[in-house]
C-alpha cells in the first residue's frame, strides 16, 4: 500500500471534517476529539447528504440531512437505520494525514 | 505471693488492659506503671475537642490519681525508661530499677518528622499529647497568628480545624491528590475539602514541603514549587510510626512494630506488648477499637487464660464539627469489586459502598453518616446483601418487607424533613402549599421556591405532590435530553447555572455524560446553553452546531446552500438590489426568491462559492440575514405612518431599530418579530414570536404567536408609550427566553410552560429585574452582534470551505 500526504491534521477542525476530491467521488476526512483520523465516502447512502458537514461525536458522524449516524470505524449505520458507507485506510505521521493512494486510481482502468 | 507486673506506657491501650485485669484478678499482680508524660491515662482521641476549646483536659482524663491509688498501682510518671534487661528481668528507669515477672510494652507511637531543613526550629511541633495541644493553644493566642499544618490526614485536619476555631489563619499542606486518601476516595475527599474551605481553612494538595524557614523560630514553610507560606506555628501531622526503640535494644523481635502473637506475647515469653507499638500478622494499628480488643486479650493472657486477638474491620469518623464523615473497611477499586454510589453534590452528600461477592467490604460516607454504623455492621458480619442490593445505599430504613416503594419512603418523611436544600424548604411547607392550591411543580416553585434553584430535588418535590394529591397528580415525565444522559433539558439548564459549568468538558464530567463528547442531539443544545449563560467565558463551538449554523447558510437537499442577506425591517436600496443581482449572476444562482420575511433568498449556491459571494455582498453593505439560525431571523414591518394613511406610528423605523438591536443573538429556537403600524396588522405581527401593534397611544407588545405547524395568536405582554420602552421590554423578554427555555422550544411553547403571568412579572412589573435582563442581553450582544459572513469570508477561514485536497488533478497528471 502506498500513502499520499493530503495535509496537516490542523487543517481539520477538532471534531470536524474536510473533503478530498478523488476519482471515486468526494472522500470525507474526519478528525475526532481524540485526534484520530478517519476517511469515508462523503455521501450518505440514504439521500446523498454530505457527511463531512455532519456533527462528529465519539467515533461517529451524524448526517446533516436526516440524522443517520455512521460509525467512522466500520462505516456501518448505527441504531435502527441500515446502511453502509465505504471507509478508507488512513495514517497519521508527525501530524500529517496520509491516505491510501489507490484512491487515485481510475475506477474504469482498474 | 503476688507477681510483679511492669508496664511501660500509660496510654489508652494499657489503661484499658489494667481495667480488665483488675476486674478479673485484682490481686494477681503488683503493678508498676511508667509513663514518659508527667500524667496518667487520658482519652487521647479527645485532644481535638480540647484544642478547639469544646472540652477541657479534666473532662478527658480517664484514670486519675485516686484510681491508681485505689488499685495499688505504683506510678512512675514523667520518668523515661532507659532500658530493659530481659536476662535479669529488670526495667531500668531514670530513677532506678524495677524487677518484673511479666513486662508489658505499651510505648505507643511516635510522630513522623519529615526530614527537611528547619524541622528542629522552635514553633515546629507534632500533635500527639497534651503538651503539643497546649503549645498550639498558646500559639493561637497571638492575634493574626498563622499556622501551617503538614498532613491532610485525620489528625492533621482535626488540628487544622481546632486551630481555626482558636482564631488562627490555617493552611493545610497535603502531599497526596486528595485529603485523607487512606480513608476516603477522591469524591468524598473533594467534598471534605470544600467543607473545610468553607470554614476558612486553606487546603493545598500535592504540596511537597521543601524546607521550614526561620532564624531562631519558625517564619514560614517553603514548598518544592518555591511557594512560601508564612507561619508562626508548623504542625507536623504526616503520620506515626511504632515506638520500638526499647524493645529493639532488648533484642525482642521487631519488624515495623514489636512482633506479637495472637496472645500478644512478644518473642520473649515474659514480655507482652499492645497498642500502636505492636505488629500483629504484619498489621499495624492506629485506631482505638482494635487496641481495646487487644487490651481484653492481654489481660487474659496475664491471668493465664487462653485468648486470641482477632483483628476486625475498623471504622473512622472525623471529629470536625460540621464535617460528617465515615469510612470503614476496604474501598480500593479492584477486580470483582463493584461500587454502589449515591451522590447529591448540592447537599454535599456522598455515599459509596464497595461490594465483593454480594458482601459489603467497604463504606465511605460524607455529609450524611447516620447509617454508617449499620453499614459497618454489614461489613463486620459479612452479611449477604444480594436480597437488598437495590435499596441498600438508602440504609436500614428502606430494608425488609415487600418490594420497596419510593413513594412510601417520601410518605414516611416527617414534616420537618428538608426537601430543598438550596432554599431550605421542608416537606411540611410543600404540603401546606399543595393544600393551599399549588398543584404542580411550577406552582410549588413559585410559592415555596422548592426545587427552584439547583433543581436536584425536583423528583422529590414531585413525589411529595404525588403522595399529597394522590391520583390527581400526574407525574410529568421530563424526557432525557438524549441517550447520553438521564437528565432532562430543564435539569441540565439548571445545573449549568447552579454549578457554574462553563465548558462542554465540565458538563460531560460533572453531569455524568455516558459519551465522551455527546451526540448530534445534545451537543448543539449544550453549546447553546453554555453560550447563553456564559457569553463571555464560553467560546461558541462551531463543531457543535448543525451544518446551517456552522456554514451560515441553509443546506438544501442536494447539498447546495441558500444565501439570504439581511434587509433591515424589510427595507432595501437599489444598490443592494444591484449587488444581489450581480452575485446571483456571478455565482450562477439557479433560483432567486422573495421570502416571507421580506428579503431575498439566493438558492443553489455551491459550498466553495459561499465565502466569495459573502465578500461581494459585504462590499455593498449587506450582512448575513441569519435565515439559517436558531436566533433572530427577521423583523417584518409595514410602511407605517411614513407613507400609510392609517399608520399611527413609524412601524418601519421601530422594526429597523429592533432588528439592529437584536440581530446576531442566539436563541433556543428561531425568533421572528413583526411590527404593524396600526391594528389592521399588515405585518402580521400577531402570529409572530414577538409582535408589536402600533396604536395612537403607543405600542402593544404581544408574544407567543405561531404560524407554522401550529397557528396561534399572540398574547398581550405590555402596552407602552414610547419606542425606547418597547425596545427595552422586547430585549428583556428575549433574554428571559434565552436564559430559560429548552433548546428547540419556540417562544409559544416555552410560554405555555412557564406561564405568561410569570413573564410579565419578570419583564414588565419588576423594573429592576427588567434592567438586569437588558444588561445581560447587552453583554451577550457585545460578543455576538457581528456579521459572521465577514468573518468567514476572510482568507484564513474561507479555506475551510474548500476541499482539503483534490486528488483528481494529481491522477490526471
Amino acid at each position: 500500500m502506498s500513502w499520499l500526504d493530503i495535509g496537516s491534521i490542523d487543517d481539520i477542525p477538532l471534531r470536524g471534517a474536510r473533503i478530498v476530491k478523488t476519482v471515486h467521488g468526494c472522500v470525507a476526512v474526519f478528525r475526532t476529539a481524540e485526534d484520530e483520523v478517519f476517511a469515508s465516502s462523503d455521501r450518505c447512502p440514504h439521500k446523498g447528504g454530505p457527511l463531512s458537514e455532519g456533527i462528529v461525536h465519539g467515533k461517529s458522524v451524524t448526517c446533516p440531512l436526516h440524522n443517520w449516524v455512521f460509525s467512522l470505524e466500520t462505516g456501518e449505520a448505527q441504531g435502527a437505520d441500515e446502511g453502509q458507507i465505504a471507509t478508507y485506510p488512513t495514517k497519521l505521521e508527525g501530524g500529517r494525514i496520509l491516505l491510501d493512494a489507490t484512491l487515485l486510481k481510475n475506477p474504469v482502468a482498474a | 505471693m503476688k507477681q510483679k507486673l511492669v508496664i511501660i506506657g500509660a496510654g489508652m491501650a494499657s489503661g484499658r488492659a489494667l481495667e480488665h485485669l483488675f476486674d478479673t484478678a485484682p490481686d494477681a499482680y503488683d503493678v508498676t506503671l511508667f509513663n514518659a508524660e508527667p500524667r496518667g491515662n487520658y482519652n487521647r482521641i479527645m485532644l481535638s475537642p480540647v484544642l478547639s476549646g469544646e472540652k477541657t483536659f479534666e473532662e478527658i482524663v480517664t484514670h486519675d490519681t485516686d484510681w491508681y491509688e485505689a488499685h495499688g498501682v505504683t506510678c512512675r510518671f514523667g520518668e523515661h525508661v532507659v532500658r530493659i534487661d530481659p536476662e535479669m528481668k529488670v526495667v531500668e528507669g531514670e530513677n532506678g530499677h524495677v524487677p518484673y515477672d511479666k513486662l508489658v510494652i505499651a510505648t505507643g507511637s511516635a510522630p513522623f518528622i519529615i526530614p527537611v531543613p528547619g524541622k528542629d526550629l522552635p514553633g515546629v511541633i507534632t500533635y500527639r499529647d497534651l503538651d503539643d495541644t497546649n503549645a498550639m493553644i498558646e500559639a493561637a493566642k497571638k492575634p493574626g497568628a498563622k499556622a501551617v499544618v503538614i498532613g491532610g490526614g485525620l489528625l492533621g485536619l482535626e488540628a487544622a480545624a481546632g486551630l481555626k476555631l482558636r482564631g488562627m489563619d490555617v493552611t493545610v499542606l497535603h502531599l497526596m491528590g486528595h485529603l485523607m486518601e487512606r480513608q476516603l476516595d477522591e469524591a468524598a475527599g473533594y467534598l471534605l475539602r470544600r467543607a473545610l474551605e468553607d470554614k476558612g481553612i486553606e487546603i493545598k494538595c500535592q504540596a511537597s514541603t521543601a524546607a521550614i524557614l526561620g532564624d531562631d523560630k519558625v517564619e514560614g514553610v517553603l514548598l518544592q514549587d518555591k511557594t512560601m507560606i508564612p507561619a508562626d506555628l508548623v504542625v507536623m501531622a504526616v503520620g506515626i510510626r511504632p515506638e520500638t526503640r526499647l524493645a529493639n535494644d532488648a533484642g525482642i523481635e521487631v519488624e515495623r512494630g514489636i512482633v506479637v502473637d495472637d496472645a500478644l506475647v512478644t518473642s520473649n515469653p515474659d514480655i507482652l506488648a499492645l497498642g500502636e507499638c505492636v505488629e500483629h500478622r504484619g498489621q499495624l494499628f492506629g485506631l482505638v477499637a482494635p487496641l481495646y480488643d487487644q487490651a481484653k486479650v492481654l489481660a487474659k493472657t496475664l491471668t493465664d487464660e487462653a485468648s486470641a486477638f482477632e483483628p476486625k474491620e475498623v471504622a473512622t469518623k472525623l471529629k470536625v464539627t460540621g464535617c460528617d464523615l465515615f469510612s470503614a473497611g476496604d474501598f480500593a477499586e479492584g477486580e470483582g469489586r463493584e461500587d454502589i454510589v449515591f451522590r447529591d453534590p448540592a447537599r454535599g452528600v456522598y455515599k459509596r459502598l464497595v461490594i465483593e461477592d454480594n458482601r459489603v467490604i467497604g463504606a465511605v460516607m460524607y455529609g450524611d453518616t447516620d447509617d454508617g454504623n449499620w453499614f459497618f455492621g454489614l461489613i463486620k458480619d459479612k452479611t449477604d446483601i444480594s436480597e437488598m442490593r437495590e435499596t441498600l445505599i438508602f440504609g436500614p430504613a428502606y430494608q425488609g418487607g415487600a418490594a420497596v416503594d419510593p413513594m412510601a419512603a417520601v410518605a414516611a418523611l416527617p414534616d420537618d424533613a428538608e426537601i430543598c436544600g438550596c432554599n431550605g424548604v421542608c416537606k411540611g411547607q410543600i404540603v401546606e402549599a399543595i393544600n393551599a392550591g399549588s398543584h404542580d411543580l411550577g406552582a410549588i416553585r413559585a410559592t415555596t421556591k422548592a426545587s427552584a434553584s439547583c433543581g436536584t430535588c425536583t423528583s422529590l418535590v414531585e413525589q411529595v405532590l404525588a403522595v399529597t394529591l394522590g391520583d390527581e397528580f400526574v407525574m410529568p415525565a421530563n424526557a432525557a435530553v438524549c441517550g447520553c444522559t438521564d437528565l432532562s433539558h430543564e435539569d441540565v439548564r439548571r445545573l449549568i447555572k447552579a454549578k457554574e459549568l462553563k465548558s462542554q468538558a465540565a458538563v460531560w464530567q460533572e453531569l455524568g455524560w455516558t459519551t465522551p463528547n455527546g451526540c448530534h442531539v445534545c451537543r448543539p443544545a449544550i453549546n447553546y446553553y453554555l453560550l447563553a449563560d456564559w457569553p463571555v467565558e464560553y467560546q461558541d463551538d462551531p463543531q457543535s452546531r448543525f451544518v446551517n449554523e456552522r456554514r451560515h447558510a441553509n443546506i438544501q437537499k442536494d447539498g447546495t446552500y441558500s444565501v439570504v442577506p439581511r434587509m433591515w425591517g424589510g427595507l432595501t436600496t437599489p444598490d443592494e438590489l444591484r449587488a444581489i443581482a450581480d452575485a446571483a449572476e456571478k455565482y450562477n444562482v439557479p433560483t432567486v426568491k422573495v421570502t416571507g420575511g421580506q428579503r431575498i433568498d439566493l438558492l443553489g449556491v455551491r459550498r466553495e462559492d459561499l465565502p466569495a459571494m459573502w465578500f461581494d455582498l459585504n462590499q455593498a453593505g449587506l450582512v448575513s440575514g441569519h435565515a439559517y439560525s436558531k436566533g433572530l431571523r427577521t423583523v417584518k414591518t409595514c410602511v407605517g405612518s411614513e407613507h400609510c394613511r392609517f399608520g399611527t406610528q413609524d412601524s418601519t423605523g421601530l422594526g429597523v431599530k429592533l432588528e439592529k438591536h437584536l440581530w446576531g443573538s442566539w436563541t433556543p429556537h428561531k425568533l421572528k418579530l413583526g411590527v404593524s403600524g396600526c391594528p389592521r396588522n399588515c405585518a402580521e405581527a400577531t402570529c409572530k414570536d414577538i409582535g408589536v401593534v402600533c396604536v395612537d397611544s403607543g405600542y402593544e407588545i404581544s408574544v407567543a404567536g405561531a404560524a407554522g405547524m401550529e397557528v396561534k395568536e399572540t398574547e398581550l405582554l405590555a402596552k407602552v408609550a414610547t419606542e425606547e420602552e418597547a425596545i427595552e421590554i422586547i430585549s428583556a423578554f428575549t433574554q428571559l427566553y434565552r436564559e430559560n427555555a429548552k433548546y428547540l422550544d419556540r417562544v409559544f411553547k416555552w410560554v405555555a410552560k412557564v406561564g405568561l403571568d410569570w413573564c410579565k412579572e419578570q419583564v414588565v412589573d419588576d423594573l429592576e429585574n427588567r434592567a438586569a435582563l437588558v444588561a445581560r442581553f447587552d453583554l451577550s450582544q457585545s460578543v455576538y452582534r457581528k456579521d459572521p459572513w465577514a468573518e468567514l469570508a476572510a482568507p484564513e477561514e474561507a479555506r475551510q470551505f474548500q476541499p482539503l485536497a483534490d486528488l483528481t488533478l494529481e491522477a490526471a497528471e
